[in-house]
C-alpha cells in the first residue's frame, strides 16, 4: 500500500527516467558518423553523446517531475490544474510544488548540500597546499578539485540567497500570495539540481583543468569532464535566467495596493538589482557555453587562433557574464544587510533612497568594468585607464550601502543577536574586500596582484565574507519563520565566532601570500611560502569545522530541541513577522494594504505609519 | 548636547587612529610594499601601493572606530525591554559630505593610477602589440614563448638564438614580448614587477628596466592545464659584461639547431602534427 505512494510524478520517478534519459541519448550521440568524427573512435571520447546524454538525461528528469504534464494536457484539451501538490505533507518537497514557501525550503536544503560539496573540494585543495610540493593529489584531480570547487560554488551561490530567501519571503513581503510564474519559480530549482548532479559527474569522465573561468582554448583541448562544465553552468545560466525573469515579474505586477516602489523593503530592492542582472547576464553566459561547445563537437573554431577565432573571444564573453555575476553574489548579502541591521537597531533604515539608489548604481555599473579581469592580457591596453575609472567608481554606490548600515546603527538599541553578529560581520568582510579590491582595479598595482591569491583572497572576501556570511544571518533570522522553531542562540554565536575568526585567519593571510608571488591553482608553490600555506590549511580546516557546528546546531534545533519561535521572535515590525510561524498556504486571508515606512521604529504602533496587515489564517 | 557628543567622539577617534597608523603605512609598509624596488616597473608598483594605502587609511579606520563605538555606546543592556531608537530616516548633510568625500577620493585614485601607468609605461604590464607609452631610446627585445609547460625566450638582436634561461642585463631597457603556441598562459616575473599574458596569435609587450642584479622568479600566472604548478624557472638578471658573453655561449651552443626553428617573428602559428613528428 506504501510502495504505491512512490509511483507517480515525483523524484524518484524523476531520478528513474534521467538515468534512462541519459543512456538513450549516449546511445543516440554514438549514431553520428562524419569523416571529421572519426577521432572519437580512436579516443574513446565522444563529446556530441555526452552532450545529448545531459540535454535527454535532464529532460526525462523534467518529465519524471512533472514539468510536462501541464503543457501536455493544455494540448490535448483537457482541464490542467493550476496549482500542483501544494497541500501533501512532507511529499510535497520531493516534486514539483507550486507553492513558493515550498520552493524556497527545497532551495534552502539542495543549494546547502550542494554548497557543502563544494566546501569539501576546498577542505581537499588546502590538504594538497599544506606543502610546497605535491603530496596528495595528482595534476589533474588536484585541477579538477580547483574547478569543482569554484564552479559548483558560483554556480550555486548565485541562488544561494535570491533562491530559498527570495523565493520564501518576497511575494509575503509585497503582499503577494504566489510568485508571478510559480511553475517557473519550481522549474528553476530543479534545473538546478540536475546541474548540481551533471557538474558532480564530471570526476567520472577525467574532470576538467580549467577552474571555473573555463578559458579558450584549453577549454576546447580538454578531455570529456569539460562537457559536464559546459552543461553546468548553462543549465545553471538558464536557471538564472528564468528565476531573475520570474522575480522581475513578481515585483512590478504582484504588489499589493499601497505597496508603492518607495515602500519595498530594501531586501526586495537588492533581489530586484539581482533580478536584472540575472536576466541580462546569465543569457550571454549560455550563448558563450553554446560556442564552446560547438568548438568541442562540430569542429567549428570561435576560440581557435589558427582557425581565424581568438581566444580573447571567450575571455570577453566570459567576463561580460561574469562581472554581473559577482554583483549577483554580492548585491543579495547587501539586500540581507540592511533588512536586519534595522530590526536589531530598533530603528529605521538610514538613507533608504541612498540604499536604493547603491543597489541600482551597483547593478549599472557592473556591466561596464568587465575588462579589469584583463588588465595585463594585452587586449585594447589603451583602454585601461578608463575600465581602473568605471572600478573604481563602483566604490562609490557601495559606499552608499555602508553609510546607510551605519546610519542606522547610530543611536539605535543594538542588540548582538547572531543574525546581527552576522550582519556586522558582513561589513568587516566587506570592507577588507573592498578595500583589497582597490589594489586590483589600481593597475600597477594589479600587474603583481592579478592571478594571484591575492585576487583569490579578494573575491573570497567579497563572496564568503559577504554573501556566505549574509546567508547565515538570513538563516539564523528566518528560519524560525520558515520553520517555526528556534535554532538554538548559543551554539550560533558557537558558530559565528569560529567562523569569523577562522575565515579571517585563512583569508588576511592569502592576501598576503599572494603579495609575496604565489599565482592562483598551482599545485606548487616557493618554498618561503610554507609556514604561511600551512598556516591556512588549518585554519581552513578549522572553517570547515565551524560549518559543522552549524549543520549539528541546524539538525538538533529543527529535529530535536523544536523550540516553537512564535510569530515575531526577534520583535521586528516587517510584515512576514506579523504572519504565524511558518507563514501558511497562500499566506494572507486577504490582501494586506501597506501604508508609510517599511521600517517604522520609533513612532508609535497604531499610527498611520504601521504597515496595515489583514489578520492572517491561524496556524492549521 | 549628547548628540554632538557621540560624533565629536568618533571624529577624534577617527583623527588619533589615523595619525597613529599613517605614519606607520607610509615609513614602515609602504616602502617594502612587494614587489620591491628591484626594477623600475617595482618600484612604480611600490609607490602606487604606498599611495593607495595612504588613501585608503582613514577611510578604514573611520568605519572601524565607528562601528566600535556603535557596537558599544548604542548597545542595549541585556534583559532591558525592548525599545525602539529614534525614527532618524536620514541626514542630508552627512549624505552629502560622505559621498563627496568618497567621489573626490575615487577621482583622485582613477586619476593618479592612470598618470602613473602612462608615465612608467605599463609598470610591468602587458600593454599589447602597441603600447600607448613606449620609454625612449633603444630598447632590448627579449621574446617569451609560452607553451604546455615551459617558457622559452628569444633574443631577434642576437640573431634570434632560442634558449630555455631567462638572462636579462642589468640597467638596459627590456622589451618583453610574450606569445603563447597553445593556450592562454601568463608571463610573471614576480621580482621584476612584470606580468602578461600570453595568448596564441598575440604579441604582448610589456617593458621593465632593471636596477640591480640577482635571481628572480619566473611562474605562470593563468591556469594553462595539467603541469600548470610546475612551470616556473629561475632568471638572472647580471652585468653587461657576463651578459655578453652568456649570449655568445648561447648563439654557440644554439647554431646547430637553429636552422630548425622558424623564423623570428611576432608570434607563431603552432602546427601540431609537425610537432608530433
Amino acid at each position: 500500500m506504501k510502495l504505491r505512494k512512490l509511483i507517480g510524478f515525483n523524484l524518484l520517478t524523476a531520478v528513474i527516467l534521467g538515468v534512462v534519459g541519459f543512456y538513450v541519448g549516449w546511445w543516440l550521440g554514438h549514431l553520428f558518423k562524419a569523416e571529421s568524427l572519426d577521432y572519437f573512435e580512436d579516443t574513446g571520447q565522444n563529446d556530441i553523446a555526452l552532450f545529448i546524454a545531459y540535454l535527454v538525461g535532464v529532460i526525462g528528469f523534467l518529465v519524471g517531475l512533472g514539468f510536462a504534464n501541464y503543457p501536455v494536457q493544455r494540448l490535448l484539451g483537457k482541464p490542467a490544474s493550476l496549482r500542483e501538490k501544494e497541500d501533501q505533507g512532507a511529499a510535497r518537497y520531493f516534486g514539483l510544488c507550486t507553492d513558493h514557501k515550498v520552493v524556497g525550503m527545497q532551495y534552502l536544503i539542495g543549494i546547502g548540500a550542494f554548497i557543502f560539496i563544494g566546501g569539501l573540494n576546498a577542505m581537499l585543495i588546502r590538504f594538497e597546499l599544506i606543502t610546497p610540493n605535491q603530496h596528495a593529489w595528482n595534476g589533474n584531480n588536484y585541477l579538477t578539485l580547483v574547478g569543482l570547487h569554484g564552479t559548483m560554488m558560483m554556480g550555486m551561490m548565485s541562488s544561494g540567497i535570491i533562491g530559498p530567501f527570495a523565493n520564501y519571503l518576497l511575494p509575503v513581503m509585497i503582499g503577494a500570495r504566489r510568485m508571478a510564474f510559480p511553475r517557473v519559480e519550481a522549474l528553476t530549482f530543479w534545473l538546478l539540481m540536475a546541474a548540481g548532479v551533471i557538474l558532480m559527474t564530471a570526476i567520472g569522465f577525467g574532470g576538467f583543468p580549467t577552474g571555473w573561468t573555463g578559458y579558450a582554448p584549453l577549454n576546447v583541448q580538454a578531455n570529456m569532464g569539460m562537457d559536464a562544465y559546459i552543461a553546468f553552468f548553462a543549465l545553471v545560466g538558464l536557471s538564472m535566467t528564468l528565476l531573475g525573469l520570474n522575480m522581475i515579474a513578481t515585483v512590478i505586477t504582484m504588489r499589493a495596493p499601497g505597496m508603492t516602489w518607495g515602500r519595498l523593503p530594501i531586501f526586495v530592492w537588492g533581489m530586484f538589482t539581482t533580478s536584472i542582472l540575472m536576466l541580462l547576464a546569465a543569457p550571454v553566459l549560455i550563448s558563450v557555453l553554446l560556442m564552446v561547445a560547438m568548438d568541442r563537437t562540430a569542429q567549428t573554431g570561435f576560440f581557435n587562433d589558427a582557425a581565424g577565432g581568438s581566444p580573447y573571444l571567450y575571455e570577453n564573453l566570459f567576463w561580460i557574464f561574469g562581472h554581473p555575476e559577482v554583483y549577483v553574489l554580492a548585491l543579495p548579502g547587501m539586500g540581507i544587510l540592511l533588512e536586519i541591521i534595522p530590526v536589531f537597531s530598533r530603528k529605521p533604515l538610514w538613507g533608504y533612497k541612498l540604499a536604493v539608489s547603491g543597489m541600482l548604481g551597483i547593478m549599472l555599473l557592473s556591466f561596464l568594468v568587465w575588462q579589469h579581469h584583463l588588465f595585463v592580457s594585452g587586449i585594447n591596453a589603451d583602454l585601461r585607464p578608463f575600465y581602473m575609472l568605471s572600478t573604481e567608481l563602483i566604490s562609490l554606490p557601495t559606499g552608499f550601502i555602508f553609510v546607510a548600515a551605519l546610519g542606522t546603527l547610530w543611536l539605535g538599541r543594538i542588540r548582538l543577536a547572531v543574525p546581527m553578529l552576522f550582519s556586522l560581520a558582513w561589513l568587516f568582510n566587506f570592507l577588507i574586500g573592498g578595500l583589497s579590491g582597490v589594489f586590483l582595479s589600481d593597475v600597477p598595482s594589479d600587474v603583481t596582484t592579478h592571478g594571484s591569491f591575492f585576487s583569490m583572497a579578494h573575491f573570497h572576501y567579497t563572496i564568503m565574507g559577504g554573501l556566505l556570511f549574509a546567508f547565515f544571518a538570513a538563516i539564523y533570522f528566518w528560519v524560525p519563520k520558515m520553520t517555526g522553531y528556534r535554532l538554538n542562540e548559543r551554539w550560533g554565536k558557537v558558530h559565528f565566532w569560529t567562523m569569523f575568526l577562522a575565515f579571517n585567519s585563512t583569508f588576511g593571510p592569502l592576501l598576503v601570500i599572494g603579495f609575496l608571488g604565489m599565482p592562483r591553482r598551482a599545485v606548487t608553490y616557493a618554498g618561503y611560502l610554507q609556514g604561511a600555506n600551512t598556516w591556512v590549511s588549518v585554519s581552513a580546516f578549522v572553517l570547515g569545522a565551524s560549518m559543522l557546528i552549524f549543520l549539528a546546531n541546524f539538525v538538533y534545533s529543527l529535529a530535536f530541541a523544536r523550540v516553537p519561535a512564535g510569530a515575531n521572535p526577534w520583535g521586528s515590525k516587517s510584515i512576514e513577522w506579523q504572519l504565524p510561524s511558518p507563514i501558511p498556504l497562500h499566506n494572507f486571508d486577504r490582501i494586506p494594504t501597506f501604508a508609510g515606512d517599511p521600517y517604522p521604529y520609533g513612532v508609535d504602533a497604531g499610527t498611520s505609519q504601521r504597515p496595515m496587515v489583514a489578520p492572517a489564517r491561524p496556524t492549521p | 548636547m549628547n548628540l554632538r557628543g557621540h560624533a565629536g567622539r568618533i571624529a577624534a577617534l577617527t583623527v588619533i587612529g589615523t595619525a597613529i597608523v599613517l605614519p606607520l603605512v607610509i615609513f614602515v609598509l609602504g616602502p617594502n610594499m612587494p614587489p620591491g624596488k628591484r626594477t623600475n616597473a617595482g618600484s612604480s608598483q611600490v609607490h602606487d601601493n604606498t599611495v593607495l594605502l595612504v588613501v585608503m587609511t582613514p577611510f578604514t579606520v573611520f568605519i572601524l572606530v565607528y562601528i566600535l563605538y556603535a557596537v558599544f555606546t548604542f548597545r542595549a543592556r541585556s534583559g532591558e525591554e525592548l525599545r525602539d531608537g529614534p525614527a532618524i530616516h536620514g541626514h542630508v548633510p552627512s549624505q552629502i559630505a560622505w559621498l563627496a568625500t568618497t567621489t573626490i577620493a575615487v577621482l583622485f585614485l582613477a586619476i593618479f593610477g592612470s598618470a602613473e601607468l602612462l608615465a612608467s609605461n605599463g609598470s610591468g604590464g602587458g600593454s599589447g602589440p602597441s603600447p600607448l607609452t613606449k620609454p625612449g631610446g633603444s630598447a632590448l627585445p627579449v621574446q617569451v614563448i609560452a607553451q604546455q609547460w615551459e617558457f622559452t625566450y628569444r633574443y631577434p638582436t642576437y640573431g634570434g638564438v632560442e634558449t630555455a634561461q631567462l638572462v636579462l642585463p642589468v640597467g638596459r631597457q627590456i622589451a618583453f614580448h610574450v606569445t603563447s603556441l597553445d593556450a592562454i598562459h601568463s608571463f610573471w616575473a614576480y621580482e621584476l614587477g612584470v606580468k602578461a599574458d600570453a595568448n596564441p596569435g598575440v604579441d604582448n609587450v610589456a617593458f621593465v628596466k632593471p636596477k640591480k642584479t640577482g635571481t628572480f622568479q619566473v611562474r605562470c600566472a593563468e591556469l594553462c592545464g595539467l603541469w600548470h604548478g610546475y612551470m616556473f624557472d629561475t632568471g638572472r638578471v647580471v652585468d653587461g659584461a657576463q651578459f655578453a658573453t652568456w649570449i655568445a655561449q648561447q648563439r654557440q651552443a644554439f647554431t646547430p639547431v637553429q636552422k630548425y626553428l622558424p623564423k623570428y617573428a611576432s608570434s607563431y602559428s603552432p602546427d601540431p602534427e609537425a610537432r608530433a613528428g
